[in-house]
């Protein structure tokens, strides 16, 4: 039995995905494709995005593959670090603010 | 200012043992195909020299900058510099030869003691492109070298620069502190007397070598970048950037393997096999010859010291019957010229 649940060579194997469906494995594939080539964003601003997301949702595959794809592109260390905390800012935002939940409901039932 | 390999003595400053390890390990155990076994499902072995177009003259090993990734693993501790005896017999070639482009290369080209003399001789050929692979700090290193730009625009002759990224940080880390301010100023320089600003006929071109074990980016995406940033932070501007890979050679080889990123970066590299590349090989369209006048199919070749498959070894001899049509020397490291687009000393191939 595989030792871990996460194998970086599994990464490479992510378009085998479209072996057990085809049809919907293409349609993600062209799908995404699509949505990182150069539009009102360019290239470069997509991967520092996608970098920030992937380490939002903690996942290593893309954390792996966005920082690749940003050495490729140029980005630094720097910029790479300012999007991770945009995304850890706004990740422990959304913390924060759901407290104002815990005060309107404190405020209301507390004497 | 660190040394070279050799001058180190190190084990990888021997060209043999560099081909062994290309050789050997994961290719020799199948785990990835070698590049003869690779370029043969498209019937594309033997690769085969085709007309020559470009003549690269690499006039000496001696540099004024230790780069970190340099496939030649050039410094100013390297003694190995052409002679005005071996460029006369290289120009006799260039008077002769169809090659439409000379391009001059080294360790830093300027360093030759006759490095002037041979462009005014070179220059007369009238050869269509004339390109001096400048490091740009060599302009800013002595004052015998400030006139360089004027020098270069009296001959016209095309530049081709390194410059790793648009930061000081990344370009610093691969080819040695200070380069990036140096750099800054020699490309004013060389914009201040025209060369690189748009429709001038004075070609100024970049390369950009990435900083580390990862392959290049798309290089006209790169371009861009590079324009933005440059115009942008120092008013600089220049013609087009040439993307090149790094060549697992000399010191990249020796970081690969200190940094135990050798096996990854060759899986990286047949990854990202593109066949179309091979068509438009530099080393089947190229001649390269070393500073002591011997010929090899690409520079690269050169450094692993892999000589031409011909009866013909020496720029003395040179024969362009007998060369043309040669099986070109291959090994693993060629797969850094079939990566994605492509690479060359012209940039990518694909486009």
């Amino acid at each position: 039995m595989q030792k871990t649940y996460y194998d970086p060579a599994d990464l490479k194997k992510f378009s085998k995905i479209s072996e057990w469906n085809e049809e919907l494995g293409a349609k993600f594939f062209d799908y995404y494709g699509k949505v990182f080539e150069e539009g009102a964003l360019s290239e470069r601003e997509k991967s520092l995005i996608a970098l920030a997301v992937a380490h939002t949702i903690q996942c290593p595959y893309c954390i792996d593959a966005y920082t690749g794809d940003g050495l490729k592109r140029g980005i630094t260390k720097e910029e790479m670090m300012e999007a991770l905390h945009v995304s850890a800012a706004v990740r422990g935002g959304a913390s924060l603010v759901h407290g104002v939940q815990m005060m309107n409901k404190v405020n209301k039932l507390d004497m | 200012m660190i040394k070279s390999l050799k001058q180190q003595n190190k084990e990888l400053a021997n060209s043999k043992r560099q081909v062994e390890i290309l050789s050997n390990g994961i290719f020799k155990s199948g785990e990835l195909p070698t590049f003869k076994d690779k370029i043969s499902e498209s019937n594309q072995f033997p690769l085969k020299a085709k007309k020559l177009e470009i003549l690269q003259i690499n006039v000496g090993y001696m540099c004024n900058q230790v780069c970190s990734h340099c496939h030649v693993d050039a410094g100013p501790d390297r003694k190995e510099i052409m002679t005005r005896e071996t460029m006369l017999q290289c120009l006799e070639v260039i008077k002769n030869t169809e090659a439409h482009t000379l391009d001059l290369t080294g360790g830093a080209p300027e360093m030759n003691p006759d490095f002037r003399w041979f462009v005014e001789e070179a220059a007369k050929a009238g050869v269509k492109d004339f390109i001096v692979r400048s490091n740009l700090t060599i302009i800013r290193a002595n004052k015998k070298y400030y006139d360089l730009p004027e020098f270069f625009k009296k001959h016209n002759v095309h530049v081709v620069s390194s410059m790793p990224h648009w930061t000081q940080g990344k370009t610093d880390k691969q080819r040695g502190d200070g380069v990036f301010t140096k750099s800054i100023k020699a490309l004013q320089e060389l914009n201040a007397v025209g060369y690189g600003l748009p429709g001038s006929d004075l070609r100024l071109d970049l390369v950009y070598n990435p900083s580390g074990a990862f392959l290049p980016g798309n290089q006209a995406a790169m371009e861009k970048d590079f324009k933005k940033a440059l115009l942008e932070d120092f008013d600089i501007q220049f013609h087009n950037l040439f993307a090149i890979t790094n060549l697992p050679i000399a010191r990249f080889l020796d970081y690969l393997i200190a940094s135990e990123n050798y096996e990854d970066y060759m899986y990286s590299l047949v990854e990202a096999y593109n066949p179309a590349a091979v068509n438009n090989l530099m080393c089947t369209n190229t001649l390269s010859i070393s500073w002591d006048g011997y010929l090899y199919d690409c520079d690269f070749n050169q450094m692993l010291n892999l000589s031409v498959n011909s009866s013909i070894k020496h720029i003395s001899e040179y024969n362009n019957d007998l060369l043309e049509g040669r099986n070109i020397v291959i090994s693993q490291h060629c797969y850094g010229c079939t990566a994605g687009e492509g690479s060359s000393c012209q940039g990518t191939v694909t486009s």
